[in-house]
């Protein structure tokens, strides 16, 4: 196609064809794509650790993982660690992002709030939680209460952060709105700035839930008997990778499951964006 | 149709009593800069006082204040006379950015500024019905503003301003995000409703034709600090104005004659001068 190299014809007279110089730069969904990832990635690792070219010290068959994995499922463990471990996670993440809420509303609402703990959470916001543990424990007792605390302490620096930028970007000109038509202050905070923050609370529940799985995997493998995190620890000290992998891919899907949720959330709750 | 006519039941008569508001010696200063020098004015009940004038003249300030939205820095804005007693919020604004909650449906939009009042259920829906009938967005309840065009959400803007049942409309360039062929179509629309049953209004507008097709006062201000130059106004009633018509015309040449060396001026002026 000699014609495409427009540069080329310049000194010829005849018309040029405006050369596409537009598209790109939006996101289509293409739902196969990430699936095909995991497949192949999956199917080399298996390719490699069968043929040898991966040692069973570097990699486990994925196959193998699989094999416990049903395992796991058949003898009934995979609850007994999973329904721990969840009921720390919703604990701890719903009471770490409901004060989130509640006091990144507040930090957008009130100057004084936002004077007094803006600074407050960007001290605390960079403290690793895990090195708190032991603190906690010392607080809130060696059991379940040490780990709910982590948990929410996690959840809780972010969600705020979210939270109160998500405020602070509400349409002003909407809640002069409200004022002009003689609406209460309460009407206001519910009907026009909450609902204009929920975009930015639920994106921002998307990092503080990630990281609340983080942080359960990170208590757990300080003293727990059942939960994902210990059976993961475990499978670590001895050397048993089907099983850390099997482990690992539960946290995975975990992590998925979380974002779909939000994803659902957003689509039921945010319909009204454009 | 029982439900609609029990609430212009509610509405008749209302308007024609009427509150009027007067302006007395206005001044206001944004930081060093003074927007507003000394502007004293009487907007009558019934009729809707135009306020024209080049960009950055203060008249979209000088109608927060008249609303309550800011205080002035100087002078007082009064209202003359109580605004009829079913009038639930006297002084109401349409933006003209709609000031629409993109979460709420049309109807839900309306429905918000009377949930205030304690007005809920039957009494609710035959106040919105009756606005939406009379904005013509009665096929439209349960849309949301983000599938509207831009002259519908200024209707369901006008609608819920309607639906307050207000003494004075305080309209802030409310067709100006509207293209010229919508803008007609919603200035017709403005005519029908006022000629229906007339309402006080103040209607900000940078657009002249705008302004000599529905005031029947037009107040011209100066360029910054914006102070009342002149004050035209057009006997013909609003529903006899046509595009072309001569009188009309003539007003509008007047105006832009007026306005048109303080207009390249303010052009020329630096914005933090």
């Amino acid at each position: 196609m000699a014609d495409t190299a427009a540069g080329k014809k310049r000194d010829s007279d005849g018309p040029i064809e405006v050369r596409f110089r537009g598209g790109g730069f939006a996101p289509r969904s293409l739902r196969w794509v990430g699936v095909a990832v995991f497949v192949v990635l999956i199917a080399m690792v298996q390719w490699g650790t069968e043929s040898g070219w991966i040692s069973a010290l570097t990699l486990p068959k994925p196959t193998d993982v699989l094999a416990t994995f049903r395992e796991l499922w058949e003898s009934g463990l995979l609850f007994k660690h999973l329904q721990p471990s969840l009921t720390r996670l919703v604990i701890g993440a719903a009471l770490g992002a409901s004060t989130g809420i509640a006091i990144g509303v507040l930090i957008g609402l009130f100057s004084y709030a936002r004077a007094g703990l803006v600074p407050l959470v960007a001290a605390i916001f960079p403290i690793p939680k895990i090195a708190l543990l032991p603190l906690f424990v010392i607080w809130f007792g060696i059991d379940e209460g040490s780990k709910y605390a982590l948990i929410a302490f996690g959840t809780f620096t972010p969600t705020v952060v979210a939270t109160y930028g998500a405020v602070d970007n509400v349409d002003r000109s909407l809640i002069r709105m409200g004022q002009s038509f003689g609406l209460s202050w309460s009407s206001i905070v519910r009907k026009i700035v909450l609902p204009g923050a929920m975009p930015g609370i639920l994106s921002g529940l998307r990092i503080s839930l990630a990281i609340a799985i983080i942080l359960l995997v990170a208590a757990e493998m300080l003293g727990a008997e059942y939960g994902i995190g210990a059976y993961i620890l475990e499978a670590g000290s001895l050397y048993d990778l089907e099983r850390l992998f099997a482990g690992v891919v539960i946290l995975s899907l975990l992590g998925v499951l979380v974002s779909a949720l939000i994803g659902f959330l957003e689509k039921r709750l945010l319909g009204w964006r454009i | 149709m029982a439900a609609v006519s029990s609430h212009a039941g509610l509405l008749s008569g209302s308007y024609r009593v009427g509150m009027d508001i007067k302006l007395d010696g206005i001044s206001h200063h944004y930081g060093h800069t003074e927007v507003l020098r000394n502007i004293s004015l009487e907007i009558p009940a019934g009729q809707i006082v135009c306020l024209v004038g080049p960009s950055g003249c203060g008249k979209s300030t000088l109608l927060r204040l008249i609303g309550g939205l800011e205080r002035p820095g100087n002078g007082r804005v009064l209202q003359v006379g109580a605004p009829p007693a079913d009038s639930l919020n006297p002084l109401t604004f349409v933006f003209q950015d709609f000031a629409l909650l993109p979460w709420r449906s049309v109807k839900g939009n309306v429905s918000l500024v009377l949930e205030d009042h304690g007005i809920r259920g039957k009494r609710s829906k035959a106040i919105i019905d009756d606005v939406l009938n009379r904005t013509k967005l009665a096929d439209f309840a349960d849309a949301l503003p983000k599938q509207l065009s831009g002259g519908m959400k200024q209707r369901v803007a006008i609608a819920r301003a309607l639906a307050v049942n207000p003494a004075v409309m305080l309209m802030d360039e409310p067709l100006s995000a509207l293209d010229a062929q919508t803008r007609e179509l919603l200035m017709d629309d403005l005519v029908a409703l006022w000629t229906r049953q007339p309402f006080t209004a103040v209607y900000v507008t940078h657009n002249l034709a705008e302004a000599v097709r529905l005031g029947h006062t037009i107040v011209v201000l100066s360029r910054r600090p914006g102070r009342i130059r002149e004050i035209i106004s057009i006997d013909t009633p609003i529903s006899e104005r046509r595009a072309g018509d001569p009188v009309c015309q003539r007003k509008h040449d007047l105006l832009w004659e007026l306005m048109r060396e303080e207009a390249r001026a303010a052009d020329e002026e630096l914005i933090d001068g």
